[in-house]
């Protein structure tokens, strides 16, 4: 069972890494969306199997929450305000997938070398686990850094979100409330900067954040 | 238990603090009620240190309140040290809310000066109080801050904003020093409570460290130079019993936070710490009272003045640290006593000079001696108590001034058996710096006091001056009788301070004999006694004698006549000796070196009817070399980090992961 146990939630959090990976090179809104729900889907697998193997209930609720809202509430409701804002068919040029790439396999060796490290003593899943965590969250900012449109940074955001909530998982005797909290946030930032789109929309008829730039640099 | 009264009087004081704002609305009477207030609570908190010093060691509490960090707790609590320093904060406290009940009636703005009065006292109080690191500088700031707002209280006029900016940022300077100072001590477990402090073993290095962090820190707020630069402008700019506060009181704060520190936290010295502080004080002294020689508004000529008392302190701090660490216990004992009883002397009577300054003040409304003139006839109690403050501060015997410089000086002369050849050296020339301090500190007060007091007025405004009111005398006649009670009994004072002693160096002096004669014996009998006792009495009869001669024998033979009229046929006060040519063979003969002053003469050619110009330059080289260069820097450097300001989101996002992936890197290679 206990190598077993390791050995699939390490699958599965390096699912994540990997899933994060393809969020970096997607060039099309849907496809970005439709792989952050797969993102989502891995995590909630990955905190179900934390639950299981930890034999701790109240992680299938996260395990829950994450599918029900990453996977199918906040894709399905970002896919409709990509198409009322008219966005779904332009194509987001990625600076250089290339370099995003070799930056991304960078970070990932950055977190692993810290994490192994810095938790040597701890026991081995939770350190494993919290270091392919610390790769997502690496390279959800990745993401978030390399993206002009708005809805890509918030899916960037969202996928760095997911990495807290692996970290939260993989570490023994997180209370629910943690991520009950953590997921709230999420919907939080998801309504924030929702509403935030339609206002730079009403503005500027335009997602691109450059366009927000370019207002406030009229203004000094 | 005298911690938890003092912190009741405390809040006693916050709540007034609180109340003032309400109090000023609803009524006229808020001055004389806050004063009034804070002059109680001041008496109860000096008795309640009075009691604790005399007490000893036992009397001592701790007192914890679930304030501040939360595994730690607010800790107070009284021992010898903290009640010998509540003692000097509480004794000015209360002279000055006594002067401020007469001089505050005449303040255009109180809602500026009321409120932040009491919080002001409270701070300096709850400073002494702390027992951990959290609360000291919460403090310390609470306290700077106040004392900011009361500097700022005329901030019409662009001079005293300036002052406040200045303050400010020397403030926020010392404090991060004190508070970088705590954390090396408090080191990566954060032990915060002074008493387990003071048990941890430090690295080899760290106490050379804490004890320069300590210097800049508690030396910016006491007046150290180079870092004195706020303080003859921040100072003269508060109302005067808030001048005298700052400057007879606040400073002593900043002495307690240097001597908890360095004497009691950090563990022990080493020879060369000694060195360094009495060279400071030594180079602070010499300074200070240079510039005061110069100086012709009055307040900033006291505040200068405190520059060169806190020299004097800091050389008698300096002096125990070279006896503390070559294990003469004796002599370090005597050393840090007279520092201390120096810095009791200073806050009595440069309170009472502040006071006197500000009736000059409010009664003249000029603070240029070159205006006065000629007041000991129109202020006739005020002039008698300056003069009693001028000769306790130029250290004239019988006066209390005296007697801590002596004493300072019978350390100086034990300083050959130090073993150190450095300090064999060093020790003669300080007790030269402090000789020549004291000596032009005499100089510098029979200016002020000569051209503003004596002569005649050089002003309308000095000629129709009057007197000042009730409460303002009795203040200034209270801490002029306290001056002449520790010079005539030191001995009192010395007995009180050997429990502040044992704390600070671990030994005391020995006890003062009270008879024969009230005399002190620092050392040994066949080496060297002084009783102010004698010498007020040989004083007091000598020249009732010659008064009485003079007027018996000479007064009655005198007559008028107006022949050369005395060497003063012109009737023009212009014609007086003035401030400036008092100090001119002072200011020739050490103004190119410590000023680089020179004059600058215009005559106006030959047929042209201008009149001829001639003006002093003066640098203050401190602020040159010093301060001019690191304002330049930072404003450029500020100005360069201007386009932050104006970055994409994207480029803040960058900037937050590339710090991110840094720190990681970092962690990676560091483990």
């Amino acid at each position: 069972m206990g190598r077993f146990a390791l050995d699939l939630a390490h699958m599965l959090a390096g699912g994540m890494v990997l899933v994060s990976f393809m969020l970096l090179y997607q060039n099309r809104m849907f496809g970005l969306l439709n792989v952050f729900a797969l993102h989502a889907v891995v995590l909630s697998a990955s905190v179900a199997w934390q639950a299981h193997v930890q034999a701790a209930p109240h992680l299938y609720v996260t395990a829950a929450i994450a599918l029900l809202l990453k996977a199918i509430v906040i894709p399905v409701a970002l896919r409709r305000m990509v198409i009322r804002l008219g966005i779904h068919r332009s194509i987001e040029t990625v600076g250089g997938i290339g370099l995003t790439m070799l930056m991304g396999i960078a970070l990932v060796a950055l977190s692993m070398m810290v994490m192994l490290q810095a938790a040597a003593e701890a026991d081995p899943l939770a350190r494993e686990d919290v270091a392919l965590a610390l790769s997502v969250i690496l390279l959800g900012l990745l993401m978030m850094v390399t993206r002009y449109n708005a809805v890509s940074q918030i899916v960037g955001f969202m996928s760095l979100e997911n990495g807290l909530i692996l970290a939260a998982a993989g570490a023994k005797g997180m209370p629910l409330v943690v991520e009950i909290s953590v997921a709230f946030s999420v919907l939080v930032a998801f309504i924030v900067i929702g509403v935030f789109l339609f206002r730079i929309r009403e503005r500027f008829d335009s997602v691109d954040t450059h366009a927000l730039d370019d207002y406030r640099e009229g203004r000094q | 238990m005298p911690v938890s009264v003092a912190l009741w009087s405390v809040a006693v004081l916050i709540v007034v603090a609180l109340a003032t704002p309400i109090l000023l609305r609803r009524s006229a009477a808020a001055t004389p009620v806050v004063y009034g207030v804070a002059a109680v609570v001041a008496l109860v908190l000096f008795a309640t240190a009075v009691a604790a010093l005399l007490g000893g060691t036992d009397i001592s509490g701790e007192v914890v309140l679930p304030l501040g960090l939360p595994w730690v707790g607010a800790h107070f609590r009284i021992d010898p040290l903290s009640a010998f320093f509540l003692l000097v904060i509480d004794l000015g406290a209360a002279a000055a809310s006594l002067y401020a009940l007469g001089y505050g009636a005449h303040e255009e703005h109180p809602e500026r000066v009321l409120p932040f009065y009491p919080a002001f006292l409270a701070g300096m109080n709850l400073v002494i109080l702390a027992a951990d690191a959290f609360s000291f500088l919460v403090s310390w700031e609470f306290m700077s801050l106040a004392s900011w707002a009361l500097v700022m209280a005329h901030h019409h006029e662009p001079e005293n904003r300036r002052a406040g900016y200045v303050y400010l940022v020397m403030a926020s300077f010392g404090t991060l020093m004190l508070l970088l100072a705590f954390g090396l001590m408090a080191g990566a477990d954060g032990v915060y409570g002074f008493a387990e402090m003071r048990h941890r073993v430090h690295a080899e290095w760290l106490p050379g460290l804490v004890l320069v962090l300590a210097l800049l820190g508690a030396g910016s707020k006491a007046g150290l130079v180079p870092l004195h630069v706020w303080l003859p402008l921040a100072h003269p700019a508060a109302p005067s019993h808030v001048s005298a506060l700052m400057s007879g009181v606040m400073t002593k704060v900043a002495v307690y936070g240097f001597v908890r520190i360095v004497f009691d936290l950090v563990g022990d010295p080493a020879w060369w710490w000694g060195a360094l502080v009495m060279a400071l004080g030594a180079l602070t002294a010499v300074l200070g009272v240079l510039h005061a020689i110069l100086e012709r508004d009055l307040k900033r000529l006291l505040a200068y003045s405190t520059v060169e008392n806190i020299g004097i302190v800091f050389i008698g701090l300096g002096l125990a640290l070279a006896f503390r660490t070559n294990e003469m216990a004796g002599p370090a004992a005597l050393a840090v006593t007279a520092a201390l009883f120096h810095a009791l002397n200073h806050s009595l009577f440069k309170g009472l000079m502040f006071f006197g300054a500000g009736a000059v003040l409010g009664a003249t409304g000029e603070r240029d001696i070159e205006k006065l003139g000629g007041l000991i006839h129109r202020l006739p109690v005020t002039a008698v108590m300056m003069l009693g403050g001028a000769m306790a501060i130029s250290a004239l015997p019988p006066l209390n001034g005296f007697v801590s410089e002596w004493m300072l000086f019978q350390a100086i002369l034990l300083s050959p058996d130090l073993p150190q050849w450095a300090l064999k050296f060093m020790v003669p020339a300080v007790g030269a710096a402090l000789a020549f301090s004291a000596a032009l500190a005499g100089a510098c007060f029979v200016r002020a006091y000569g051209v503003a007091f004596l002569g005649r007025p050089r002003s309308p405004a000095a000629a129709k001056a009057g007197e000042v009111d009730g409460f303002s005398r009795v203040a200034m006649g209270l801490l002029l009788a306290l001056c002449l009670l520790a010079g005539i009994v030191p001995g009192l004072v010395i007995d009180a301070l050997s429990s502040v002693a044992v704390l600070v160096v671990g030994h005391d002096m020995p006890p003062q004999p009270l008879f024969p004669s009230l005399s002190i014996v620092p050392v040994s009998e066949s080496r060297s006694s002084y009783s102010g006792m004698l010498v007020f009495v040989f004083i007091l009869s000598s020249s009732a004698i010659a008064a009485w001669a003079i007027h018996r024998f000479a007064s009655r033979t005198l007559r008028r006549a107006p022949a050369w009229d005395c060497g003063f046929p012109d009737a023009s006060p212009m014609t007086q000796y003035a401030a400036d040519s008092f100090a001119m063979p002072i200011r020739r003969v050490f103004g190119p070196v410590a000023f680089r002053s020179h004059i600058e003469r215009r005559m106006p050619p030959p047929g042209d009817p201008a009149p001829a110009e001639l003006k002093v330059v003066k640098h203050d080289l401190s602020w040159e070399i010093l301060y001019a260069p690191i304002a330049g820097r930072v404003s450029r450097l500020g100005e360069r980090l201007n386009t932050l300001q104006f970055l994409s989101i994207r480029s803040y996002l960058t900037l937050v992961f590339a710090a991110l992936v840094g720190l990681l890197v970092v962690v990676a290679i560091w483990a």
